[in-house]
This record gives structure tokens, sequence and C-alpha cells, in this order.
């Protein structure tokens, strides 16, 4: 039996050209298969190949107590070892690189190290295996043969749909109360509208029920929903109102006036606004303290929007610039000169990588946030008054009344919209619903419902925002993020810089230190050369020795430096072959090079 | 002296009631005096004897002995001083003997042979004793005396140290080991906890009914396996088997077998240090012949063997005939030959040695010498080859004495030179030359090596000769200006050159462009005057020159939809680099024209949609001769290719609202102007900031310290060099190759709060802290399993078990288990995970 099942392993693992080598007990198991067809072979043949099998067998046994890898059955492992992991998928969840090993370490840190590197390794792996539970696709729009995804109107996509997706396409009229603004809860699931003459609605849209529905009887500059879907703030004509869902108002905070738009910080529970008066403020909702109140002195401040990764607000100013604020820092982090004329709408997709403004010029750029660099710039015919990103990373363009979708506006340029839309009136706001692929669009007429396919995330964390939850699981939920609030200090433009050391302060630190000591504890040691006899200590041998060591340190900084110049040098080479086959198209101008 | 006279007095009594005397003279050289006072005695009056030799006398006539002894102790007593008596010193025997016989000869010396001397007959002592006490008998050493109490003590310190130190120094490795275990689980020789293999489930299942149990029954019997693959009990039994009596026994095999083996090299290194030439001469011939026994031996049973050793008798005669042993040309020899004339052994010894060397140099004439001929006939052919071959064995390491240095198409000469040298003497036979490609196949690994440090030598010469033609391009460059439509420009140092570079240029690049206007598809309008307005005289003013430079950027911007050629042209003109150097320029009627002709562009724009539709990538011509740009171009910036599109629906209604008429008609003006005061303001701002940051120089210079002052006096410009502070530039700024970026260079302090500034112990430097911290820790980013193994506890402890102390047998458990299992343990977790 052992023997019958030896031979299964070689065929089970890679082909290999070569035969397995021959071994003494292939033999007996061949005759013994021989034997089993022809049952009555003869007594003496059927013992001999006996003994030799359990020869075999003990043997086996012996490998299995070498690397376990086989069964009870005895049958062998058909895919041996762990599941292959792709290595874009690790790639995905790679956290830091490898570090690297130094000779002599302190044994400790020699084990802290390997630890923690092998701890990462394994998270890394982990969950590059979970993401294959992430079942959902996202969805796709495709055009016939020849027919432009753009031409198609929604009320084909509505038509071809399933009811409950169609259902998503809708179109409110409220006329009467003037161009509205939206904001939908993290979850998705609720829809606030308000509108410029004072009209607020609170609405659960997948189910068309209406929450609350009142009217403040003033301008409503802006709408937002808070944490949760159970309060939101309106930013009115003078003061800033907070409302609970059923449209009680819960605070009046006279210390925020003449909000023009609103941003909330949902990890910090910060509601961060901008007024006409040029403030930037936040406001605390967990505890209602306003943290901090920036004068940013660049007149109204109309365009607003932030960075999910970060918590930085990006507002847009009349002079083409974007600024980066955080509330920890009185002055602009960064300051981005943009367009070359008023910048009109900002956006920043999920990841914190771009980076989308559209300016008085017509203009639609789209930036590495993270560089600062440009990356594309389209024209759009008539400017793009209201921008928004899809979780997903696709673009909506508000011009004039018309809403456009582009698709990948960073990576592959693009000549035109991936869909479009004409609404009745002037756009006015813009957002795509979280997890769905719906885009909702208020304007003057109304708000209307537009389904974008593969728009939304098709996979929600449960955990963090769940669009199914129950009262109870928003309850804990409301808990859970209440414990794990970040303070407002900890926003920075580079998240990361918590998990550096304060280089400032170490080197204060270390300077006291040394004026403490007297001398510098972790400066290298100066060489001094030993005293030798018999007359080879010679002020000259001695300074030669000195100079040797000067010299070997040098050269160790010198081939340093080398070794990172050929590096440079060689990868710039690497570019530039690239950048060639790239652009080795002929022009017509080629012909005049020499 | 009191005291001396009154013992004195003593001493005379004492000898009044004795007589004996002759007794005294045989005792005395017997007795050693300690004491000082004695011997001053017996200096005093030969005669004398001390006070003991007496008492052994007295000891017949015990009462008056005693009634001497109360005595002595009174006088002694009224010394006082002196408390210790005398006669301590005396044998034990003679104080004792108050109330016994006294023996005859009692006060003798005990000689062991009379002790002995019963031993002869009794039978009862074993013969090992017997022989002891008969060599004890022999040997005339004192016994040493005793070691005092201190030292002995000492010693026993010492000793019991060792041991104890050994016995804890073998707990070291396991203390060591659960120092720096990730986790201790007490109580420690729990089993560990996880997924059990299969096997062991599998025994711990008993079985139950009776058919079962009967079987089982049978099974265990005959020591049958129970279940499938496990191992028969007496084969785990074999596994257990390596207990530590076995391992003892194995080690002290080991032991015997080294010190054997250490018994055997003595043994032969004594005897090769034996000088005598007659016991080597005698051996060597005694060996000599065992050897030709044996060869004829194995000539008939193993001839391939004899074949060998044949041939190594072949090289051993070679060698002695290359070498000029046995030769008589050695110092020894010579003497002999000086000596030979009159000295007959002389002679004899320098025939002997001829012989030798005769004897060694023949042939051996054997059964095989035939095949050996054969061998040998090949071997003169080859011998040459041979020869040289293996000389360049010895020198592989050497490379100059190889054939082929590397095999770099630029060397091949230098490799071909070679090549005629090696093949010069492999030219005679084809064999050698194939052995020599044989080595090099081993000796690929040098030669790699040796071919990487060679081609990167050559690299870097390469490079260097590249350096040094790079500088001459820009000035080949610069003459021939309308061959090459680039102006490069080099940055810091050779600034002044630059600027007087500047005036020619700009009708050079005038002239480039004109020629490439007809090939353009598109108009070019505001190309035009943008280039007249370069030929203005330069005017030193920073910011006006900046102006004017974007004011270009944005003018070719305008156009630039349509012609990406205009913007790559204008791209190589480095604006950071212009700010720099001070290139100056004036702004003119004409600029303010370019301004009013920019508005319609983008107007024009929609209503033509771009003919072409290159990438972005700068054109292959303007490529190759461009130096590597650092960083990012405000130009390019602002004036990026922009990609029209095409939106199929035309908005009907502009996205105007009654209530922002005022504020949009305010946008309508910033529009028209867009790209005038806006970027010039940012620039503005950029310096400022920039100048904010850098450090100011301080002036400490006093007016009239140590020089005349004044009104109209001014501190010496010596003095004011002297006294003026200048601090070390700030590192260079995030935003210095951003030219549309500013970052703000303030130190986040609240963040500073929650950062470590301390590195903690074990670690060295930032990276390596930073890196451990990198990886989040929580269950958001991680798997549970994950999460559990980060924030497993270092000490695990089970409820209510006691955790006893670490016995001895754990410690050899451990042993064991290192010595066994270890590899294969490590082994089957790393698979796990």
């Amino acid at each position: 039996m052992a023997a019958t099942s030896e031979a299964v392993v070689n065929p089970a693992h890679v082909e290999k050209t070569k035969k397995a080598p021959a071994r003494y007990w292939d033999e007996p198991q061949e005759g013994k298969d021989e034997n089993k067809v022809g049952k009555d072979g003869e007594q003496t043949e059927e013992t001999l190949p006996q003994k030799h099998v359990e020869k075999a067998k003990k043997r086996k046994n012996d490998e299995d107590r070498g690397d376990a890898k086989k069964f009870i059955s005895g049958k062998p492992d058909p895919f041996p070892g762990p599941a292959h992991i792709s290595k874009d998928r690790m790639q995905k969840f790679k956290r830091r690189d490898k570090t690297k090993k130094i000779p002599r370490q302190h044994y400790k840190l020699k084990d802290m190290m390997a630890r923690s590197d092998e701890v990462s390794e394994m998270a890394q792996k982990q969950a590059a295996r979970i993401d294959l539970l992430l079942p959902e696709d996202a969805g796709f729009l495709e055009g016939d043969e020849d027919e432009d995804t753009c031409t198609i109107s929604q009320e084909d996509i509505s038509d071809a749909v399933d009811i409950t997706s169609a259902s998503k396409y809708f179109d409110l009229k409220l006329s009467q109360f003037g161009p509205y603004r939206l904001d939908y809860s993290r979850t998705g699931r609720h829809l606030l509208l308000g509108g410029r003459r004072g009209h607020i609605a609170c609405i659960d849209w997948q189910t068309k029920q209406l929450m609350c529905e009142i009217n403040v009887m003033e301008s409503i500059n802006d709408v937002k929903w808070l944490h949760s879907e159970a309060m939101y703030a309106v930013a009115q004509k003078k003061w800033l109102y907070i409302y609970d869902s059923n449209g009680i108002e819960l605070h009046c905070i006279r210390k925020f006036n003449d909000v023009l738009r609103m941003q909330f910080l949902p990890y910090h529970f910060l509601l961060a606004t901008v007024s006409a008066t040029s403030f930037l403020q936040y406001l605390d909702v967990s505890v209602g303290k306003e943290v901090a109140a920036i004068n940013t002195k660049t007149g109204r401040l109309d365009v607003m929007c932030q960075n999910p990764q970060n918590a930085i607000v990006h507002l847009g100013h009349s002079n083409g610039t974007v600024t980066l604020w955080s509330p920890n820092q009185k002055e602009a982090l960064v300051k981005m000169l943009c367009h070359q004329g008023a910048v009109r709408s900002v956006a920043v997709d999920k990841t914190g990588t771009y980076m989308v403004t559209s300016g008085m010029d017509k203009k639609l750029k789209v930036y590495d946030i993270r560089a600062f660099k440009p990356l594309k710039s389209y024209f759009l015919p008539a400017g793009a008054s209201c921008l928004s990103l899809s979780q997903r990373g696709l673009l909506s363009a508000a011009t004039g009344d018309i809403v456009q979708v582009y698709r990948d506006v960073w990576s592959t340029p693009v000549t035109k919209p991936y869909m479009a839309h004409r609404v009745q009136r002037t756009v006015w706001g813009m957002q795509f619903c979280p997890f769905e692929d719906v885009l909702g669009v208020g304007h003057g007429e109304g708000f209307t419902s537009m389904l974008i396919p593969g728009a939304g995330e098709p996979n929600f964390d449960g955990l963090d925002s769940n669009p199914y939850r129950s009262v109870k699981q928003r309850q804990e939920w409301e808990v859970k993020a209440l414990l794990e609030k970040i303070h407002p200090e900890l926003i920075t433009l580079d998240p990361t810089e918590l998990g550096q050391v304060d280089q400032a302060t170490f080197q204060q630190k270390h300077q006291d230190r040394v004026q403490a000591l007297g001398f510098d504890p972790l400066a290298k040691e100066k060489f001094i050369p030993r005293y030798k006899k018999k007359g080879r200590s010679s002020a000259g041998s001695i300074e030669r020795r000195k100079r040797q060591v000067a010299n070997e340190d040098l050269r160790e900084t010198v081939q340093q430096s080398s070794e990172d110049k050929m590096k440079i040098e060689k990868e710039r080479k690497e570019r530039e072959k690239k950048e060639v086959l790239l652009s080795s198209k002929k022009s017509a101008l080629d012909r005049f090079k020499k | 002296m009191a005291k001396v006279s009154k013992k004195k007095v003593s001493r005379k009594s004492v000898r009044k009631s004795s007589t004996v005397t002759e007794k005294i003279a045989e005792v005395k050289p017997d007795v050693v005096y300690d004491d000082g006072d004695d011997e001053f005695l017996s200096k005093e009056d030969g005669n004398i004897s001390s006070e003991e030799e007496e008492e052994e006398e007295d000891g017949k006539d015990g009462k008056d002995e005693r009634k001497r002894q109360k005595l002595l102790e009174a006088i002694s007593a009224l010394g006082g001083k002196r408390q210790k008596k005398l006669g301590e010193r005396s044998e034990a025997a003679v104080l004792m003997s108050e109330f016994t016989v006294n023996a005859e000869g009692e006060g003798d010396k005990i000689d062991l042979s009379d002790l002995i001397g019963s031993m002869e007959k009794t039978s009862a002592v074993p013969a090992k004793t017997k022989k002891q006490l008969k060599n004890l008998q022999h040997t005339n050493k004192t016994i040493e005396c005793p070691l005092s109490k201190q030292e002995s003590e000492r010693i026993q310190r010492d000793v019991a140290f060792r041991k104890a130190s050994t016995e804890v120094t073998r707990w070291k490795d396991i203390i060591k080991q659960n120092q720096r275990a990730e986790q201790l689980v007490f109580p420690l020789d729990k089993e560990p906890t996880g997924p059990r293999p299969m096997e062991r489930m599998v025994t711990g299942w008993k079985a139950q009914t009776p058919l079962e149990q009967e079987i089982f029954a049978l099974l265990s019997a005959n020591k049958q396996p129970i279940n499938d693959p496990i191992l028969t009990p007496a084969e785990e039994a074999s596994m257990r088997a390596m207990s530590l009596e076995e391992a003892k026994i194995r080690r002290a095999e080991l032991q015997k077998a080294r010190a054997l083996q250490s018994y055997y090299e003595a043994k032969t290194r004594r005897e090769r240090k034996i000088k005598s030439k007659k016991y080597h001469k005698v051996q060597n011939k005694a060996k000599r012949k065992e050897f030709l026994k044996k060869f004829e031996e194995m000539v008939k049973t193993d001839p391939a063997a004899a074949l060998e050793e044949l041939s190594k008798i072949e090289l051993a005669r070679m060698q002695e005939r290359m070498s000029l042993k046995h030769q008589n040309s050695g110092k020894w020899a010579k003497s002999k030959v000086i000596m030979a004339k009159y000295d007959e052994g002389a002679r004899k010894a320098m025939q002997q040695q001829l012989e030798v060397n005769k004897e060694l140099t023949q042939k051996l004439v054997t059964s095989l010498n035939k095949e050996e001929e054969e061998e040998e006939a090949v071997d003169e052919e080859v011998l040459p080859d041979f020869v040289n071959d293996a000389e360049q064995r010895l020198d592989s390491s050497n490379p100059w004495m190889r054939g082929k240095l590397s095999e770099d198409p630029a060397e091949k000469e230098l490799s071909e030179n070679m090549d005629l040298i090696t093949e010069g003497p492999g030219a005679v036979g084809n064999p050698a030359e194939e052995e020599e490609d044989e080595e090099e196949v081993v000796e690929t690994e040098e030669e790699t090596l040796l071919r990487e440090f060679d081609s990167r030598r050559k690299w870097r010469q390469a490079h260097e000769e590249m350096e040094e033609k790079e500088p001459q391009v820009p000035e080949q460059e610069e003459e021939e200006g309308p061959q090459v439509p680039e102006q490069e420009e080099e940055e810091g140092p050779q600034v002044p050159e630059q600027e007087e570079e500047e005036g020619p240029q700009a009708p050079e690049q005038e002239e480039e462009e004109e020629p490439q206007v007809p090939e353009q598809e598109e108009e070019e309008e505001p190309q035009v005057p943008e280039q007249e307005e370069e030929e203005e005289p330069q005017v030193p003013e920073q910011e006006e020159e900046e102006l004017s430079a974007i004011g270009e950027g944005i003018a070719d911007s305008s156009g630039e939809a349509e012609m990406p050629e205009g913007a790559a042209d204008s791209c190589h003109t480095n604006p950071s680099a212009q700010l720099e150097e001070g290139l100056l320029r004036i702004r003119t009627l004409e600029d303010m024209e370019l301004l009013s002709q920019q508005e319609p562009a983008p107007d024009e724009a929609p209503a033509e949609p771009p003919a072409t539709d290159k990438p972005p990538s700068v054109t292959p011509q303007a490529d190759k001769t461009r130096k590597r740009k650092r960083g990012i171009e405000l130009k390019e910036v602002l004036t990026k290719e922009t990609k029209v599109i095409k939106v199929p629906l035309a908005p009907t209604i502009e996205d105007t609202e009654d209530t922002e008429d005022k504020l949009d008609q305010r946008g309508l003006i910033k529009e028209a102007f867009a790209g005038d005061d806006v970027v010039s303001d940012f620039l503005k701002d950029k310096r400022k900031q920039e100048d904010a940051a850098k450090p100011q120089v301080v002036d400490l210079t006093l007016p009239g310290w140590g020089e005349w002052g004044g009104t109209n006096l001014k501190p010496s410009r010596n003095k004011r060099r002297r006294f003026r502070i200048k601090t070390a530039p700030p590192p260079p700024r995030r935003d210095q190759c951003l030219p549309s970026i500013i970052v703000s260079e303030k130190r986040n302090s609240s963040i500073s709060l929650h950062q470590v500034n301390s590195l903690p112990f074990p670690f060295q430097n930032h990276a390596q802290f930073e890196s451990t911290i990198r990886a989040p820790l929580g269950r958001t980013w991680n798997t549970e399993q994950t999460v559990r193994k980060i924030s497993k506890p270092k000490v695990v402890t089970q409820l209510g078990a006691i955790i006893e102390p670490m016995s001895r047998e754990e410690l050899m458990k451990d042993k064991k288990q290192v010595s066994t299992g270890s590899t294969s343990h490590v082994d089957s977790w790393k698979r796990k995970r």
C-alpha cells in the first residue's frame, strides 16, 4: 500500500522531464501490482516482495516524521505548502520594507527586529490572503460597438438594470426653494437636501422615506451630516445650526458666523467650516468645543474639500491658489498655484493621492497631492463648477446644467466623458453616494439621483460604515468611534509622521546631555595612535598613522558616494531608455536632426 | 633575667634527683628545639639538657615526677607571661603513662618495620596493602606538614565553588533561552497548545466495544502498529532509545577512541624524533620489504590499485631524479670527499649514498611494466604540455598568468595576444587545450569577478570621458546656435558667463523658431511677439524679470493647446535657474499687447479642437540635447498641455445664478486679467517666505571702538567684516524644485508632543525604531490571527496551576530535545506558517 502511494507522489508534483531515480523498492511494488492483477500468483513470489514493501514502509514512516507532509490516509497532498499569493496583492498590503541587517547588533535589538519583520510579513501575507473574501465586483458600463458610453441616457440604463437599481434613478421636483445642496451620510443610506431658500429635507433615499422636512425661513449655504444620521449641521444665513433627524434644532452656534461651506472629518469628529469672513474654523462635535479658528486672510472662502486620507482641508481661492490647512497651524501648510483664474472647485480622491481642481480659466487639473506635482490638465469648454470624486475614482464635473462623469482622469488622458447627463437647471451641489453606483445632483429644479455604474465601492467594511446597520449597531458603532476618536493635534500632512522620532527635540536633548556631561557620548572616538617603543612613535610616524586612519575614513565615504552616484546614473540611463522607447515615434522634424 | 635564673635553679634540683646521663646523649640529636630560651640555655652549659629529656627519664618514678611537674607549673605560673606548658610537646604516651604499665622501649621511636613485622604472618591482609606498606617502608621522604586551616579552607572553598559553578552553568542555556523567548507558558511542562497532530489524537482513542478490544489486544500482543502510519511500539521504543546511559556509553567510546588516537600520535612523534640513523635505515628497509610484499599481492588481487601504486612509485622516482638528494653534492658529502682520502669509512658512506641514489632512480620492473611502457610512451608525448599545465595550475590565482583575462570585445586584442602566448606551447597537443578549457570552467567564478571588475573600470573610464565631453557640448551649442534648438543653462558657479551669453542667445532662439513656423500647422501669432520681446535690452530688476518670464510662459500656454512643439521648447528654459541667474528683462508695451492677445485664445480653443493628439512627452529631438531637468518647472506647471474635452451635450444655461451675479462679474474680470497678477503675486509671496526663512546676518560692529568715531566716519570694512556673523544656511526648502508650490517650513509642535523623542534602549538609529513601529497593530488593519500574535503576552500562567521551580529533569529533557529534535521541530514550525 505504502509503495503504491509513493508511486503517486512523483507525478503529483510539477512535471519533470527526468524520471524519478530508481529505487530498490520500486521493483517489488511493480511486482506486487502484477500480483494484484493475477491473483493466483505463486506464494513464494508474494512473500518475497512483501518484505521489501515492509522496508519501504519503514522508510516512508521515517520520511513522515521528517516532513509530516503525508496524511493518515496515505494519500499525498496534491497542493503541498501554503497557497500561493500573487505579488501585486502582496504589494497592496505592504506596510514597510525589510530592515537592513547591521553587523554587531545587540542581541535584543536583533531579536526585536527579527520578530517585527516576521510579524509584519505575516500580517501582510494574511491580509493578502483575506483579500480574497471581498467578493463583490464593481459595476461598469459598456456601449455597443462604435457607441460612446456618454451617449447612453439614464433612462436606457434604468430600463436595462434590475428593479431595485432602476429605482435609484429618480428626480425630485423641488422648484420652489431654489438650488439645492446635498449630502449623503457616510453609510450612503441617508440623504440631506438643503435648498437655498431655506428648505431642509432628510430622506432615507433608498426607501424614499422622509425623515423630516422643515423650512428654516433663512437662506441656507450648506448642509452636512455629522458622524451619524441622527444629526446634521446647517450653515444658515448668519449662524451655524445643528438639527437632529426629526428636525429639532439642537444648537445654534454663534461662534460660527457666515459659514459658506462645511466638511465633516469623521475620525476626528471635527466639523470644519469656512466663512465669508475668510475664517476656517474647526468644531469638535463630540464635546462641542471650537478647536481652532484660523484667519486665512484670503477673502471670501467658498471652495472647500477634505483629504479623506489625512484630514487636511483644501481651500480654493480666487487668486488661483489652493491651500492646505490643518487645525494646528495658523498658516497654510501648502499653497499651490493651480489656476490662472479663480478656483471654482476642488476634490481629493479617497486614497489621498490625487487632487482635481477646476478654475475660472475653464481648465480641469489633476495633481499628485503627495508630491504636489501636476499630472494632467484638461480644457473643459464651459469650465466645471462642481467636482466630486467617487470611491472608485470616478470624477463628476458639472458645467452649467450638464453633469459629466469621467473615468481615470489621472492615469490616461481623457478626451470625452464616460457619462453625461443634462439636468433641468444649473447644478448647485453634487456628490457620489458611498457604496452605491449613484450620483446625487442638486440643482435649481430640485434633486436628481443618477445611476453611474462602477462608481461605488462594492465591498463595505461592516465595522466602519455599514449601510445595513440597525439602530443597535449604530449605537454600538458610535461608542466605538468615540473611543477611537483621533485628536485634532494629530492631523498632519504626512500621517506617518507620528511614527517618526522627533528629530528636533532629540537633538535638543542630545545637546543638553552633551553640555551636562562635557563630552558627546555618541560621538565617534577620535583616533589616538598607540605609543610604540623603539623610536617608532616619533612625531612623524604618529602623524603618518593618523593620516592613514583619516584616509581610510575618507575612502569609505568616497566609496559610498561614488556608489550612490553610480546608482543614480544607472537609474537615469534606464529612465532615458524608457523615454526613448516611449517617444520612438518619428516626427516630421526628425529629418533635421543631426 | 630573673626568670632564667629561676629555671636554672629548678634544673639543678632536677639533676640531683636524676641519675641517668648516657641516655641523654643518645636522644639529644633527635629532638628539635624551637625555643630560643632553651637554646640559649643549652649554649650556656653544654651538659645541661633540656627539661623534656629529663622528664622522659624521670617517668619511672611517677610520684616524684608528678611533684616536679607541679612545681614546674607553679614556677611557670609565677612568670605569668609564659602560659604555655613545655610538657605538651612530649610524646603523648609519656604523659598518659601515669597508671599504665610501662613497656620496654616505650620512649623509642617507632619504626614502621616493627609494625609490619606481623603482617607477613597474617594472611588476612590483602596483597595490595602489603605492597603499599612495603613501598612506604622504602620511601625516605618526610611527610609534608599539613596545610594551615586557612589555606585548606580556601582550597575547599575553591573546589566547592568550581563544583557549584559547573552545576549552575548547566542552567545557563535554558535560562537564556527562557529570557529571550517570545512567550513563556507556565507551568512549563505543559503540552504545547494549538492543533495536535492527527496521530496523537488517534492514539488517544480507546477501544470500547468488545470486538475492538479483542482486536486491539491481539495487535498489541503482537506489537503491531495499531494505526496505519504510526510506529510500532518497538520502533517507538527505539526512537526513545537514546537515553542518558546510552549517551554516556557512546561518549565513553568516543573518548576511548580519541585517547587511542592520541597515544598513537604520541608514539609516532616519538619515533620520528629518534635520531639514530641506523634505526631509521632498518625501519625503512623493513617498510620497503613489506611494501614490496604487499605490492606483489596486490598485483594478483587488485591490479588497478597496483597500477596506482606503481604510478606513485614512478612519481617518487621522478622526484628523486629531479632532486639532488643522494648525489653527493650536499654539505655532508663535500666534507666526506675531503675525508675520503684518509678515511675508509667516509668513502664507504659516499658509495652507499650513490647506491641509494641508483636504487631509487632505478626503474621498477614488474609484471605490469608493459602497460607502464605504453603509458610512458604517451607520457613522453604529452609531457611538455603537462608540465606547462601544471605550471598554470600553480598560477591559477594569478590572473596575469592565465590565458584570457576577460571576454570583453574591447579588450579582444589583448586577449588574443594572450591566446597566442598560450597557444604557443599548447599547439603541441590538443588534449592540453581541452584540459585548459576545463580549468577555465572551474575558474569561472574568479573570472567573472575579474571581468566584472574590468568592465566597471572601463565603464568608469568611459564615464569620465563623457564628463569631459559634456561641458564642451553647451559651448558648441552656443556657437552653432541655429543647429541646436536648445539653450543649455548651467546653474550655480557659471552664472556670470551665462549672463554674458544671454544677450546673443535670444536672437539665436528666434532664428531657431522661425524656420519651424511654417511647419507647424497651427497659427502662431502669440509666439512671434514673445520672441521679439526677448530681444529687449536687459535691466537689472528681478521682479520684472520673473514677471516677463512667467508672462512668456503664459503666452506659450495660450497657444499651447495647439502646438506642443512650442511648449516643449519653452520648457527647456528652466525658470528656477533663471530666477537665480538674474536673467533680466523688461516688460514693455508689446508685453501688454501679448496679454490682450492672450485673452481670445481660450475662447477660440473650444471651437477648434486640437488636431494633433500627441502624448505629453517631449519630442525626442529635444530630449537628446537637453540636460536633466531638476524638479518641476513653473512654466510647465502652468502651461501643461491641456487636453480639450469634447462634451456631447452643450450647456444651455450659463452657470450663473441671479444671487451670484455680482460675484461672477468679479470672476469675469479676474479671468480677463488671468495670468497677470496671479502669478506675480504668488512669486512675490514665495520670495517673501523664502527670505523670511533665511538666517539674518548679524552685524556687531560698534563704531568708535579701536578707531576714530564721528558723524561722517564709518567703521572700516575690515572691521565690519570681522564683526559680521553669518549663520549657517538652513537646509534646502521642500519646495525648492516646485516653483508653483509654497510649503510651510514651520515646525508642527502639536504633534511633537505625541512623538517619541529619544531612542529606546536597544535601538541604534531612528530608521530601526521607526521601521519597528511602522506596521499597525490593531484589529482594524490586521487579521485576527496576526493581532493575536502581535499582542501575545510575554508570560502566560494557568489559573490555579502551581508553578514549580524548574527541576533537573527538565534540564535533561531540554537538552535531549535540543540534541535530537530541534532541527525538525523548527522546520515543521516554519512550514506551519
